[in-house]
């Protein structure tokens, strides 16, 4: 119950301070802005594939920059007090629980100006859109464990990445052959079921690795 | 000069599997020639690579658990010689396929994409990008106990998300590569007996092997960091 109050306060602290230091969440949105009108100037009608693609690398690079700050923007001196009030569990689940939000909304906002200035070529938007939201969340949820390991280390942004493509391979693999499902491929019967279960499956194993090693990160 | 026994049979495999390797009879399959011989030394290079990693990982909990530097210099070691070996596994991969995938009328450089795309590969491909964010996340933080302790958390975070993207690429991809569905020439059904004569053996030399050199490096590592302290 306590660990429920003080998840809670500290997320309503991460959205206080979204909507007091504008800069970052709208530095966000422009980024999303101008990515698509960058794609939209340099590709004039893309492939049902080519389309798919180029969401799924925006995807990834919109997540590195929007989960980036989450742990940037703790100065040293922020954790320390931290540290007097919350355990790194519950820490950790918050920025989980946030990060999980931010990225649902980008994703969204992501979707909608990528259908209107690039049309959508999917046969089952809706069923995209879900497959989208998901897949983001899965992102989202890597690269705040990344976040929290690249935050100790010189260089932070750069390393995030550095760290975190390997690992997101097999996300991003599995999540555009699913998407392929809202292009009218014909699927296996119960292969999508599979895949969207191996993603919630691999989303839950992020969950628990960063809840059991976040604690050996949190102190300096 | 007296060495372990077990570094008695790390050299008497190895030597057993160059030699007996190159000379013991083999089965002849017309596509594959005499090059099928690379089987003893371009599936164990794998095969160590990924026991050496484990062996770092196995490091990195225990010095999670006990925060004893020298189980950050065994996982260090370990990762450094496991990397060493899938490079030379790469390099013996890469004159199997040159033998058997690569397009003759092709020059190697022009085939090198299609082969690339391979899920065994690429598997082994993530394995050493990890390892090598890996060594510079070590090399970007100053500090000894962080550095040690935040290396340890990526590289048990890496490896426990290394293990479903093996299981889950093979399946998304099509391939050319022996053994689709598990692991190559551990299946009873496609490995000639000869071979298996051979085979095993000669994954234990060189698994030993690179614990060895695993070992020597740390015992390196020691003794720097005591001259470091004496030069103070």
């Amino acid at each position: 119950m306590k660990a429920i109050v003080q998840i809670r306060s500290l997320l309503y602290k991460d959205f206080l301070l979204e909507t007091r230091q504008q800069h970052t969440l709208y530095g966000i949105l422009l980024y999303i802005a101008s990515t698509i009108f960058v794609i939209y100037l340099t590709l004039p009608e893309p492939d049902a594939e080519t389309w798919n693609t180029l969401f799924w690398v925006m995807q990834l690079f919109i997540c590195i920059n929007a989960v980036a700050k989450s742990f940037l923007q703790e100065a040293k001196g922020r954790m320390l007090y931290y540290y007097s009030l919350t355990s790194p569990s519950n820490f950790i689940l918050a920025k989980l629980v946030y990060n999980f939000i931010l990225m649902l909304v980008m994703s969204a906002v992501t979707l909608l100006f990528y259908s209107l200035f690039m049309g959508n070529p999917s046969t089952a938007v809706w069923q995209f859109a879900g497959i989208g939201l998901l897949g983001s969340v899965g992102l989202g949820l890597t690269f705040t464990m990344l976040a929290a390991i690249a935050s100790k280390a010189m260089q932070q942004a750069s390393l995030m990445a550095i760290l975190g493509f390997p690992l997101i391979i097999p996300q991003l693999l599995l999540l555009i052959r699913l998407s392929k499902t809202a292009f009218a491929e014909v699927f296996k019967a119960g292969a999508p079921t599979q895949l969207v279960l191996l993603l919630i499956g691999l989303d839950i194993l992020i969950i628990l690795l960063a809840v059991i090693l976040y604690p050996f990160l949190w102190k300096d | 000069m007296r060495l372990s026994w077990w570094k008695w049979i790390a050299m008497i495999l190895v030597g057993y599997a160059v030699i007996g390797g190159l000379l013991l009879p083999v089965p002849e399959l017309t596509q594959l020639g005499e090059t099928i011989r690379n089987l003893y030394y371009h599936v164990c290079m794998w095969f160590s690579m990924m026991i050496l990693y484990t062996l770092s990982i196995i490091h990195s909990i225990k010095y999670l658990n006990n925060a004893n530097v020298l189980h950050d210099n065994k996982a260090k070691s370990y990762a450094g010689i496991g990397t060493f070996m899938g490079i030379l596994g790469y390099a013996t991969g890469a004159i199997w396929a040159s033998f058997t995938w690569a397009d003759p009328n092709n020059p190697a450089f022009a085939s090198f994409g299609s082969i690339m795309r391979e899920p065994k590969l690429i598997g082994a491909a993530i394995a050493l990008l990890i390892y090598g964010a890996y060594f510079i996340l070590r090399n970007s933080i100053l500090d000894e106990d962080q550095r040690a302790r935040v290396s340890a958390v990526y590289n048990i975070f890496a490896y426990a998300m290394l293990f479903p993207s093996i299981w889950i690429i093979p399946r998304l991809l099509p391939s050319l590569h022996p053994g689709q569905e598990g692991n190559p020439a551990l299946n009873f059904n496609d490995i000639d007996s000869r071979m298996r004569m051979i085979f095993y053996p000669a994954v234990i030399g060189w698994t030993l092997l690179g614990v060895w050199i695993g070992q020597l490096n740390i015992r390196l590592n020691i003794i720097n960091e005591k001259k470091g302290q004496y030069e103070k």
